[in-house]
């Protein structure tokens, strides 16, 4: 059996580290657009986890398939709708969020399949995103990697807005973890934070 | 790299079971063969062997050809041979002819030890179970404890899931292709008019038509004709043939006009030639009777608790007779059993048939996934 095959940085590593601490060994997990599986893989390495990714794209597919993580093909615009309620430990939404169009539906599927969920997205609101647009052009960052032109994100956010969002959804904060380079950030998260984090309790639990 | 990796000339072989079998409907087999074809060379703890289930109208003879001159190799060529995504470098493949068949395993047109006659109508109705427990006798015979993997497209898929029900722990992987849980109403609709077909020729003889010399070619004609409608697209016969004509003008006649009804006679005729109508009776209605989660009130995922393998479920979204949705549901009973397993669920054009298509996507999921299969 040949080893998994994923590039990291060793700021993704410590994206990813900061996403365990959330959850306990040998949970089940299921990661929203799980790209070529390599959370999954961390969470796998270091927790041994029972893990299954969903992603649409084909070349994704392959590459977990490759990597020998559970994959199920699927569109999660179309919600959640064959799986149980409660039938995981935690739902993980990994900087997918800004990707996704039907953004209520999806985090309330998850909080239904899941008695926790993890969402993490990029912060529209971090400074040199910030800076980026008062010079005059849309940013591009390791967060945001894609041009204006080629992007999949159509619902960015700010910290400020996701925590309005969750407050308007009577989504309860268990624990939230602002990160720049891999980094927790305290002062101005909304400012000087790069990658969001979240924890909620399902409703349902 | 499709053309020179072919496993060469091969040859079938004959393997005899001289142990009653017990069939699920309660009949008794007093002894049996199965015919079989083997590429590639099993390893020295015997720890590398796949098995792979054929379909309706499939053979022991997946890959190869019998000779050089053949014009045709084994019904799966594309997939299995040298560096091809079922590698012959590296497993021990085997296909067998299921019981029933019409292509050298014990079936209707066998003798009967016990009359010296063909079995004909007297041959046992066969179900996916009894097949499998047949398999299982063939790998005993081969000194195959456990297979690397048990694969199938369509009806061969319900093999592959069987095997882990029947067999849990002799089976490390399933790929199940092209494949559902159960038949649809509708399904079993499409099998029961190819039956009627055959039960209504005047040449089937209530299915002893060998001693009659006869064979009921207008039915098996028309059942495969049926068969051929439901396993393409509406879009791929577009694409294929469209309202071509046969000739330049209409002919205002119920000779041949479209190019499509030229392609239906072709495929109906040639079947009526090589199959028997006997065992095609038989092996719609294994596929009718297919239902794991029957004994357990509906309940697939009660079914399924106690296999053991990894999966691998792949569908095609063109495919109309077994659709995605069915393999979605094998994938929602293996997540709640907390079973490994990967879904695919492949673009593509050419409705069931999409399984034996040498598409470079679908090989590839095939290929990656047998690489992790040690």
């Amino acid at each position: 059996m040949s080893a998994p095959n994923f590039i990291q940085t060793a700021t993704e590593r410590r994206d990813f580290a900061a996403i365990a601490r959330w959850i306990a060994p040998k949970s089940k997990v299921l990661d929203l657009g799980c790209g070529d599986g390599a959370l999954l893989g961390y969470l796998r390495g270091s927790l041994d986890i029972m893990g299954y990714g969903i992603e649409k794209d084909d070349a994704n597919v392959l590459a977990c398939v490759k990597n020998g993580i559970n994959v199920i093909q699927m569109d999660l615009e179309a919600g959640l709708s064959g799986f149980e309620a409660q039938s995981f430990d935690v739902v993980i939404l990994s900087q997918t969020l800004q990707a996704v169009y039907h953004t209520e539906h999806i985090v309330q599927e998850m909080l239904r399949v899941g008695k926790e969920v993890i969402v993490t997205f990029p912060n529209f609101g971090y400074w040199k995103h910030r800076l980026a647009i008062v010079i005059g052009n849309m940013p591009v960052s390791r967060n945001l990697p894609y041009q204006w032109y080629d992007t999949p994100n159509v619902h960015m956010c700010t910290i400020h807005d996701f925590d309005d969002f969750c407050a308007g959804h009577s989504i309860h904060i268990r624990e939230r973890l602002i990160l720049t380079d891999g980094k927790p950030v305290n002062l101005l998260p909304n400012l000087l934070g790069s990658l969001a984090m979240y924890r909620f309790a399902s409703t349902l639990a | 790299m499709s053309e020179s990796s072919s496993v060469g000339v091969v040859s079938p072989k004959t393997a005899h079971f001289s142990e009653p079998l017990t069939l699920k409907s309660g009949a008794v087999l007093p002894a049996f063969d199965l015919i079989y074809e083997n590429y590639g060379k099993l390893n020295a703890d015997s720890s590398n062997a796949i098995l792979v289930c054929h379909a309706l109208s499939g053979t022991h003879h997946l890959a190869g050809k019998y000779r050089e001159d053949d014009k045709y190799p084994g019904w799966w060529d594309n997939m299995i041979g040298p560096g091809k995504p079922l590698d012959t470098d590296r497993f021990f493949i085997i296909g067998v002819n299921n019981l029933g068949g019409c292509h050298g395993s014990t079936g209707p047109i066998s003798t009967n030890p016990a009359t010296n006659k063909p079995w004909g109508s007297s041959f046992p109705v066969v179900t996916v179970e009894d097949w499998v427990a047949a398999q299982a006798r063939l790998a005993n015979h081969l000194g195959i404890n456990a297979f690397a993997a048990v694969m199938g497209g369509s009806l061969g898929g319900m093999q592959a899931l069987q095997w882990t029900l029947s067999y849990p722990a002799r089976v490390r992987h399933a790929l199940v292709i092209a494949a559902a849980p159960n038949l649809t109403a509708q399904n079993i609709a499409f099998n029961e008019v190819a039956r009627q077909a055959i039960l209504t020729d005047p040449e089937f003889f209530g299915g002893d038509f060998y001693e009659h010399d006869v064979v009921p070619r207008r039915g098996l004609r028309l059942a495969r004709m049926l068969g051929h409608i439901t396993y393409l697209s509406d879009d791929a016969m577009g694409e294929k043939f469209g309202r071509k004509l046969k000739h330049d003008e209409v002919e205002y006649s119920f000779d041949v006009e479209f190019e499509m009804e030229s392609y239906l006679r072709y495929q109906g005729d040639k079947f009526a030639g090589e199959f028997d109508a006997n065992t095609y009776l038989r092996m719609t209605r294994a596929l009718d009777y297919f239902d794991p989660a029957l004994a357990f009130d509906g309940d697939l995922s009660a079914a399924l608790k106690v296999a053991q393998a990894e999966f691998l479920i792949v569908s095609f979204t063109s495919d109309w007779r077994f659709s995605p949705a069915r393999s979605r549901e094998i994938v929602k009973a293996l997540l709640e059993n907390e079973r490994r397993v990967s879904y695919a669920e492949l673009t593509a054009q050419h409705g069931h048939d999409a399984f034996l298509m040498p598409d470079e996507h679908y090989h590839a999921v095939i290929r990656a996934y047998l690489e992790r299969v040690g």
